[in-house]
């Protein structure tokens, strides 16, 4: 029997503000409500509601085939999903851990991702979780995991830093034919700051498309998912103490990269830095320097750098793990450095 | 004519399964002239020895051509299912060759290939991720209350793969109407059984997953035809998850770069006697199912389909090289590399 709508899940309805999270449960909920071939797959996503309580009340009114509580096995229940997005469902997949999505990697890159290529057909699959740092998980339960995937070609990558986008680009996901892996930070899931008022009526925001969250002309940062707010924290700083004008995209889709975004503002400020909060070495920075160099080379003024997490395991203590996240005063500093060119 | 036929089978099902048999290996043997001939490029996979595994339990299944029946995994062992299936003489030469014409375009190799109205859908070379792709697909057929059952080829190797061990028990605990074919031929490329497990039998598995199990000889037609029945009437009935061992013996090496040497030649020898055409064509025969002459028309037919499929697939074009850009995405354009054209621009890249 299905049950009606929980009262947390209509907060947008009667025009109140949601959180991060809440913005993904209203989008899941509203996609599974209006296509019956999605459907969730994940551990404790059912009776529990997941870890995080992202598909509370899901189970009540969807039933326990169309939110399946899963063994402990992440190829496993992945791989399945992948079965059935064969024949035309649209499952989507509760990482309980983004940390936890190494034992799918072999299914995730060797078969999800070259299904269309193989001829097998696309894949509307999507794979989301929780990631980031900040929360004291300490080395698995605080990584960003867009890098393992982001050289795989035929995935797409989503990290949303806003409940409108994170709601948007969710059901955008859901209606994608190709593979999306979607990451959910855990220190905005619930931020105070965040929480807005979402318009009351089906909308999507898509894939592939950055947002220029702060404009500024004398130089761009270049960021995603909690560092938008960390940037956008130190670009107001630096106008009001330093006076300089910086802005702040916001990628949103990390792959496919939205290039002109990029390039349009490079050719504007002349000056870039990128800050993730991912690990240095092999982190997104690199392929957007190449890619800069590529396409805006004699539009420069000074060196594209970067602000990112140190290369080593997320640390649990909280001293610890404050170094090893970027914080605003990087970035400020980073930026006041650039500036001097 | 005989009125003891097998199985429920009658003689014109009985000459269907003889002719799938030599389908089977007429295709296979076709594969080794064209490898010498240089049209062949990548790996040359023989099931010599196995083919009554494939064909009898494929033909224990409901095939369908518009996406109602049920629905088949083989591995490059089990190319005989995939004929049973639908799958074309042509299709499987023009894979093998990499033709543009081929289901995959060039992407992919051998029965590496899918076709939903069919019912098949090719393994990749990971092992065990059919498994886990096939507990999914047997799922969707759950959620939508299809009475439709799935089947999973896999080898010795793979029963060891963390994918097997995952998908089996996801599909176990939803029950899903899927049945797992254990191909034990005896060798993971060159490593014996014992080098991949302590059990003398796989059906030993299938009591920790809950399963049911069955072992038959993998070399008899009819018996595996009966044994897969009983499968797929459990699986269809509710009982869920089915395990299937095919016990017999890979008489070839894992590919044909693969000499063998590992194996005594006696052991070899002593398989040959048992290989499953010669068995069946002598049951038919001395049962009366089919004569002597039906039985050789058979063969020469089927030597004659699969010379006329691969001649016409020789025929046909290769890839054209800056495809290989296409079908990475529904809808993101790959960019060709910047240095291909005629004035090379790092802006397009």
């Amino acid at each position: 029997m299905e049950q009606p709508t929980p009262e947390y899940l209509q907060k947008t309805r009667r025009g109140e503000p949601v959180t991060l999270l809440e913005a993904i449960s209203e989008g899941l909920f509203e996609e599974m409500s209006s296509d019956e071939r999605v459907f969730l797959l994940g551990e404790d996503i059912g009776t529990y509601g997941g870890a995080f309580k992202v598909t509370r009340g899901f189970l009540e009114h969807f039933g326990d085939r169309r939110v399946i509580d899963t063994p402990i096995a992440e190829g496993g229940f992945t791989g399945a999903a992948a079965g059935a997005a064969h024949m035309g469902l649209r499952p989507v997949v509760e990482m309980q851990f983004m940390d936890f999505i190494s034992p799918a990697y072999d299914v995730i890159t060797n078969y999800i991702a070259t299904s269309l290529y193989r001829g097998a057909g696309p894949m509307p699959l999507v794979i989301r979780g929780p990631v980031g740092g900040g929360n004291r998980g300490g080395p698995f339960h605080s990584q960003n995991v867009e890098m393992a995937f982001f050289h795989t070609p035929g995935l797409k990558i989503v990290y949303p830093s806003t409940p409108y986008d994170a709601k948007g680009l969710i059901k955008s996901a859901i209606r994608d034919d190709n593979p999306v892996i979607f990451e959910e930070h855990k220190g905005l899931y619930r931020a105070p700051a965040l929480r807005e008022v979402l318009p009351d009526e089906d909308y999507v925001v898509p894939i592939g498309k950055a947002n220029t969250v702060r404009e500024g002309k004398d130089l761009t940062v270049v960021t995603y998912g909690a560092m938008v707010h960390k940037s956008v924290e130190a670009a107001e700083l630096l106008e009001k103490e330093d006076g300089l004008s910086v802005e702040v995209i916001d990628l949103r889709t990390l792959l496919p990269l939205d290039d002109d975004a990029i390039i349009e503002s490079v050719k504007k400020t002349g000056k870039v830095l990128v800050v993730h909060e991912d690990t240095r070495t092999g982190g997104i920075a690199g392929e957007i320097a190449i890619r800069i160099s590529e396409k805006a080379f004699e539009w420069l003024d000074g060196p594209i750098l970067r602000v990112t997490a140190i290369d080593s395991p997320v640390p649990y203590s909280g001293s610890l793990e404050d170094y090893f996240l970027p914080q605003t005063s990087d970035v400020v500093k980073a930026a006041r450095y650039l500036a001097g060119y | 004519m005989s009125d003891s036929f097998p199985a429920g089978l009658d003689g014109e099902r009985l000459k269907g399964l003889y002719r799938a048999l030599c389908i089977t290996r007429a295709a296979e043997e076709r594969l080794e002239i064209l490898q010498k001939q240089g049209h062949v490029t990548g790996g040359l996979y023989r099931s010599l020895g196995q083919e009554a595994g494939s064909v009898g339990a494929a033909f224990a299944l409901r095939r369908e051509s518009d996406g109602t029946g049920d629905f088949l995994a083989p591995t490059v062992r089990a190319a005989g299912a995939m004929f049973l299936f639908g799958a074309t003489l042509v299709d499987f030469f023009r894979q093998y060759m990499a033709r543009e014409t081929s289901p995959t375009r060039g992407r992919e190799a051998n029965v590496h290939w899918v076709d939903y109205q069919k019912g098949f859908v090719g393994p990749v070379s990971p092992l065990g991720t059919m498994v886990e792709i096939m507990a999914g697909v047997t799922l969707s057929f759950s959620l939508r209350g299809e009475d439709r059952v799935g089947m999973v080829f896999y080898g010795d190797g793979a029963s060891s793969t963390g994918a097997w061990h995952e998908g089996l028990n996801f599909a176990a605990v939803q029950r899903c109407p899927l049945i797992l074919m254990v191909e034990a031929n005896q060798y993971a490329f060159s490593s014996p059984t014992a080098k991949n497990t302590r059990v003398q039998s796989f059906t030993e598995k299938a009591p920790g997953y809950g399963i049911g199990a069955e072992s038959v000889d993998g070399t008899d037609v009819i018996a595996v035809y009966e044994a897969v029945s009983r499968a797929a009437e459990r699986a269809r009935g509710g009982l869920g998850t089915q395990l299937i061992e095919l016990k017999y013996f890979r008489r070839l090496g894992h590919a044909q770069h693969d000499s063998q040497e590992y194996v005594d030649p006696a052991l070899i020898a002593e398989w040959e006697k048992k290989d499953p055409i010669a068995c069946f064509h002598r049951r038919m025969v001395d049962n009366g199912w089919a004569t002597e002459q039906e039985l050789e028309t058979l063969w020469h037919e089927s030597e004659e389909d699969c010379r006329v499929a691969a001649e016409q697939a020789i025929a046909e074009p290769v890839p054209h090289g800056p495809d290989a850009v296409d079908d990475v995405y529904t809808d993101v354009t790959t960019p060709h590399p910047w240095t291909r054209g005629v004035s090379p621009d790092p802006r397009l890249a």
